[in-house]
């Protein structure tokens, strides 16, 4: 997830620890002078910048380690969950008492019990009454929970709360999105002012060629495969949890606020998460229940959703539609760029993705409008999910840059090289590394691009059709404020102690190199512990800054322990760096990630089948930490977009507003049959701002690919694909009259 | 799920009188589409009697040439199954179609014929549904209808059957045998599913508390030559959207012989008895397998928005048929 | 309530025989997590929508979450604890660490116990839905579309699924020049 740009980064974390000694600008990675080399003295050590496997793979592989719901205490009790079936309304009645009955049943939360809650409590985007769980009898969304059952065993709980009757004074609801609806409004300006550069309208006139197209994404969801679940119970007056999320210190700051509680009586843990793609970066229904539960039963609660309550209650990408015009000269010069996007939102809470984004840095043009507007629906409120912004506005922006080629009769990459722009062509602001030319060729070269004709429906295999197509993204990178302690031990090793997450990405193996090369030790000295929120402030991970912003602390950790160790002090000897200050005295640049992503798919006409057989990427990522890893996820992030562009699309009923194929039966996510073998590689790259060079891998691979694979389909049809996913019958042609 | 009681039965007459005994009460094999519907509650049988002990797996041929499988045989001994293999190929593809290497290791042919819709509204027990609470009504029709049926669907209901190996078995004149406690039956699988008229809850012709016990596939050479080809959203382990099980063999250019049915478009295995008449005994030809789908699906009546399932069924039927006489050659 | 909702069961759990009292709702799954201790096997689902639960059962690659543990009793269950043996990993274990074969994990176990026993099936000469031609006359290959094919039940969301068909293209090859 990415709310990588808003304004007051610190807003929610804002109880940083500064135990150790204040951080000197000097414990600031020297800047080179040339931007595209990497500082020989960087890191140091060497084990940066090499492959090396899981400091968990053991135990991944043996089933060791435990995730939320595989924590066992004594006297532990199990919750389940009730949902609403209806989307708006009022609780008339609900019989907790004959549920109360029921073998091995302790307890029912609702409304009526539950303790109050802080409706201050939020996100990034400010108050979330998401959060605000079983307050009212009042229902804003279908799937909204309403009890939490708590019973002796696992089948107790959920046969009890399958139990649990209760009846509802139903109200109208609004579900369906349209662009014209009388609520639509600008969205929150929390990525700053849209574009407004130059007159777009009057560029667009005078261009020998415009695009003018509608795009849409359906209702996506993160998938995770770990269903969310916590562990609650109270050790004393403290609060302890092992919570499946993507940044302990982060929710156990909302859940410290949510519950009035101050933060020093919050303990979250997360050691090992199954994956979050954005749906657990936020504080999720089973912590908020498991505490509520635990507050009330005095016992050691855990509260796991089944996949049904994923779905509903854990939240997703809202349906959004967007407009992208471009104007260009015939030589393909672009005049005019115009990107707006309608996304759905929940009165609820605030949000909305920045679609738009890419709009105002990509490509050069006279004139540069953007715009971002929100309907709210009685929907679940959205959040991030993998690649926030630019992957559905990516597949606008890259379908509409490729059928302005098509007009043209340019090949979609000349068309992308001569729109190269030299600074950021809206902030007049300077690139701080810029590469998308580098993965634009070097992507191009190993796919064997120039040999491909521009025309479509050109390559016949058999049956099928078989085409190619591209795209060209970026993604914001930046680094915000971590602590990071580091501990010399007697016996010679160090332990490293960050509230980082590693949901997946292989930050805990990251970081331990970085902590190896910064300290000039080898790597099987260092310990690593991370996702205890009692490690201090540190970004979540989200938005593709966690690596960046978790090595920055312990390289300034580093930095400080190895002054301390000079004055041979007796050991153990422990420093704690904050990057506060080092992050404010940032250089003002436009920062980014870069990936350029070719495709090649097959379509069979006679039933619509789309299959992609071949997927390529290369990236730009600033400094590679561990290539093994970081290649996973730029992989996986390629497809999560294959998956998007193929088969996802969450099926909102659209007379009772429910969200019916709310089970992966029903919500297709890419299977092993449909995902080829995929080659991506790092261009050369480092970031010259952000200590160790590097930038963000997890999100970038996202954004592109479905733009790439819509465009193949194009080149191999002849049909372009504006609406996602590409369905059978999108592509479905009627044998008769070929 | 509801507490339930658990019976193990080694006798198929112990197994009937178990579960005739006992309101409620229901048989389970391999359980992959009893469980799931039992943890949601749609089933909530009072016990449940275990047939994976009875001695009723294996896969022999009869005396008349029929090959007979038992019905706890899994899908996956029935799929590898040499003899089916090799007579009826399209029904080891048609099963190796249907959900996981996983799911077909627990599954029985018996029960597999028994698995019901996986239309959302059905499996939302907080959606009306009238296969599930009759009476209640049926979403589907006017809400998300993208993958239901586009023949022989009413006002009450508009649900697929999601089987693969069905489909094959209604192509090939399959028969279930049952036995009861008053003594055996048997149906052909294309009488097995009843229509959905206003009583999409009952499903099956089978009597109440009939125990399936063995599918019989009759001698059928065209068998030896067909294909299962399934279409559906995602590569593998999902439902169809329309599947074919086609068979055909090809004397000096004319049909000779030729079976089609289709899934994924009813709430049974469609049997294409109006496209196999058409060829029978004519020119094996694009042209004519092109008009025989036109024939065929010319009574489909598709909802509002699964009308491409028509144009889907119509290119199936030609392109299959097209592959199977290139392979005739 | 119609006669005993639970049941004493005994299931042999990678090689140790277990005695335990089930409820007769009992999943596998739940058994194992719960009853004894197994944390290794994940639900995804529950609803047999997903392999993260897949274990073998007698030999065979099922899935653990729509087992019923009374249905169970008395069987084989080799779950990813069970995999590797004296402290040596499986040659599927060794191949997920080294080629990165995952992720956040949380699909693994299931991976790996799904290719233990579909590498079996595929030595059993079964054919899957991607096989050209299924007569028993001939024997399918296990290029990587048949392993992508025969894998389909177990879902990744992080998008491993090509480090983990090079690790089971790996371990088919060891085992096969063996």
């Amino acid at each position: 997830m990415g709310d990588s740009t808003m304004n007051d980064p610190a807003r929610h974390g804002r109880r940083t620890v500064l135990k150790g000694a204040a951080v000197s600008a000097a414990a600031v990675t020297a800047i080179p002078a040339d931007a595209n080399a990497e500082p020989a003295d960087a890191t140091g050590g060497g084990v940066v910048g090499t492959a090396r496997p899981r400091l968990e793979a053991q135990g991944k592989v043996t089933g060791g380690v435990r995730y939320a719901a595989d924590v066992k205490l004594p006297g532990l009790v199990h919750g389940a969950l009730v949902v609403s079936t209806v989307v708006r309304g009022r609780i008339r009645t609900m019989d907790t008492a004959a549920v109360l009955k029921m073998p091995g049943v302790v307890g029912v939360v609702d409304h009526t019990n539950a303790p109050r809650l802080n409706p201050q409590a939020g996100h990034f985007f400010g108050p979330d009454g998401q959060l605000q769980m079983l307050q009212t009898n009042e229902i804003h969304y279908s799937g909204e929970p309403v009890a939490l059952v708590v019973a002796e065993t696992l089948e107790q709980a959920q046969a009890a709360a399958k139990a649990l009757k209760v009846t509802y004074d139903e109200l109208p609801h609004d579900t369906e999105f349209r662009v014209d609806h009388p609520k639509r409004r600008p969205g929150n300006p929390i990525f700053g002012p849209d574009a407004n550069l130059g007159d777009l309208d009057a560029e667009l006139a005078a261009s020998a060629v415009v695009v003018d197209q509608l795009y849409r994404t359906p209702p996506e969801t993160c998938c995770a495969m770990e269903p969310h679940a916590a562990t609650a119970w109270w050790e004393g007056d403290r609060l302890q949890a092992i919570d499946a999320n993507q940044g302990a210190f982060y929710i156990a700051g909302v859940l410290a606020a949510l519950f009035s509680l101050p933060m020093e009586k919050v303990r979250i843990r997360a050691d090992h998460v199954g994956g979050g793609f954005g749906s657990k970066g936020t504080l999720g229904p089973q912590l908020v229940l498991a505490t509520m539960a635990t507050t009330l039963l005095h016992r050691p609660v855990r509260v796991t959703l089944n996949r049904n309550q994923v779905f509903l209650t854990t939240s997703g990408r809202e349906v959004i539609e967007q407009r992208v015009r471009l104007g260009a000269d015939r030589d393909g010069r672009l005049r005019a760029i115009g990107h707006e996007a309608v996304l759905a939102i929940s009165p609820l809470a605030d949000f909305v993705e920045n679609c738009a984004e890419m709009a105002k840095s990509s490509y050069a043009a006279t004139a540069i409008r953007t715009r971002l507007s929100v309907v709210p629906l009685d929907v679940l409120p959205p959040v991030s999910v993998r690649g926030p912004g630019n992957t559905p506005g990516s597949f606008a922006l890259e379908s509409a840059v490729d059928e302005l080629a098509e007009k043209l009769r340019m090949d979609p990459l000349d068309l992308r090289l001569r729109n190269e722009p030299k600074a950021g062509p809206v902030s007049g602001v300077p690139f701080a590394n810029r590469k998308a030319v580098d993965c634009m060729r070097e992507g191009a070269r190993r796919f064997g691009w120039a040999k491909r004709d521009l025309r479509p429906r050109r390559r016949r295999e058999g049956d099928l059709l078989v085409g190619t197509g591209m795209a060209a993204v970026s993604f914001l990178t930046l680094a915000l404020p971590s602590t990071a302690s580091i501990t010399a031990e007697k016996n010679g090793t160090y332990t490293v102690s960050i509230g980082a997450a590693d949901i997946g990405t292989g930050a805990r193996t990251a970081l331990a190199s970085v902590a190896a090369d910064a300290l000039r030790v080898r790597p099987d000295k260092i310990s690593i512990r991370i996702a205890d929120s009692d490690f201090g402030n540190a970004w979540a991970a989200s938005g593709s800054l966690g690596q960046a912003s978790w090595s920055w602390a312990v390289t300034s950790a580093a930095k400080l322990l190895r002054d301390k160790l000079s004055t041979r002090p007796p050991l153990p000897v422990s420093v704690t760096a904050d990057t506060t200050p080092e992050i404010g005295a940032m250089p003002h640049k436009e920062r980014q990630s870069y990936s350029s992503v070719f495709a090649e798919v097959t379509v069979d006409p006679a039933t619509g089948e789309v299959r992609v057989r071949r997927l390529l990427g290369m990236f730009a990522i600033g400094r590679v930490v561990n290539p093994l890893t970081a290649r996973s996820q730029a992989v996986g992030g390629m497809i999560m977009g294959l998956s998007l562009a193929l088969h996802e699309e969450s099926a909102r009923d659209p007379n009772s507003g429910r969200h019916i194929n709310a089970d992966f039966a029903g919500y297709h996510i890419s299977a092993h049959a449909d995902v080829p073998d995929i080659e991506a590689d790092f261009v050369p790259d480092y970031e010259p701002d952000i200590a160790s060079g590097i930038k963000g891998v997890g999100e970038i691979g996202t954004a592109g690919t479905a733009a790439a694979i819509a465009n193949a389909v194009w080149h191999a049809t002849g049909r372009r694909q504006r609406d996602l996913p590409i369905r059978l019958d999108r592509a479905l042609e009627d044998l008769a009259r070929q | 799920m509801k507490e339930f009681a658990y019976q193990r039965s080694a006798q198929v007459r112990d197994a009937l009188a178990e579960v005739a005994g006992t309101p409620g009460a229901k048989f389970i094999g391999g359980g992959t589409n009893l469980v799931d519907l039992m943890k949601n509650e749609i089933e909530t049988p009072a016990k449940v009697v275990d047939v994976r002990h009875l001695p009723l797996s294996g896969i022999r041929f009869a005396a008349d040439g029929q090959l007979v499988i038992g019905a706890t045989t899994t899908n996956s001994d029935a799929a590898a199954h040499p003899d089916v293999r090799r007579r009826y190929p399209a029904v080891t593809q048609a099963i190796l179609a249907g959900a996981s290497g996983q799911l077909r290791n627990m599954a029985t042919i018996g029960g597999n014929l028994l698995q019901r819709t996986r239309c959302g509204y059905f499996t939302d027990t907080s959606q009306p549904c009238n296969k599930r609470v009759p009476g209640s009504g049926c979403p589907a029709i006017n809400g998300i209808h993208h993958n239901h049926a586009i023949f022989d669907w009413t006002d009450h209901c508009a649900a697929t059957n999601p089987g693969d190996m069905g489909v094959a078995l209604a192509a090939f004149d399959a028969v279930v045998r049952f036995q009861t406690l008053n003594g055996a039956g048997e149906i052909p699988l294309t009488d097995f599913y009843r229509p959905v008229g206003t009583t999409p809850h009952l499903e099956t012709n089978l009597p109440p508390g009939a125990l399936i016990t063995e599918i019989a596939l009759p001698r059928l050479d065209v068998a030896a030559q067909s294909r299962y080809r399934k279409v559906r959203e995602r590569a593998s382990y999902a439902f169809a959207t329309v599947s074919i099980a086609a068979a055909l063999t090809v004397h000096r250019r004319r049909v000779q012989d030729v079976r089609i049915a289709l899934g994924g478009v009813a709430a049974r295995p469609w049997r294409a008895r109006i496209a196999e008449a058409a060829l029978r005994d004519g020119p094996a030809t694009a042209d004519r397998f092109r008009a025989a789908a036109t024939a065929e699906l010319a009574k489909a009546k598709p909802l509002r928005d699964n009308a491409y399932k028509v144009m889907l069924a119509r290119n199936l039927i030609e392109t299959t048929l097209t592959d199977l006489a290139r392979r005739a050659k | 309530m119609t006669g005993n909702t639970r049941s004493d069961i005994s299931l042999r759990v990678n090689n140790v025989t277990r005695k335990l009292t089930v409820d007769n709702r009992t999943t596998l799954l739940d058994a194992l997590r719960e009853g004894l201790d197994q944390t290794g096997t994940k639900k995804g689902c529950d609803l047999g929508q997903c392999g993260a639960c897949t274990v073998l059962l007698n030999g065979r690659r099922v899935v653990s979450c729509l087992t019923l543990a009374v249905a169970a009793d008395g069987a084989e269950v080799t779950t990813v604890e069970g995999l590797s043996r004296n402290g040596q990993l499986h040659p599927i274990q060794e191949a997920f660490v080294r080629l990165d074969g995952f992720q956040c994990g949380y699909c693994t176990s299931g991976q790996l116990c799904s290719a233990v026993g579909m590498l079996a099936e595929h030595r059993a000469g079964w054919p899957s839905a991607v096989t050209g031609d299924v007569s028993p006359d001939c024997p399918p290959h296990l290029d990587e579309q048949e392993i992508r094919e025969r894998m389909s039940g177990n879902l990744c969301r992080c998008g491993a699924y090509p480090s983990i068909v090079r690790a089971v293209v790996e371990t088919a090859r060891k085992e096969a020049s063996r």
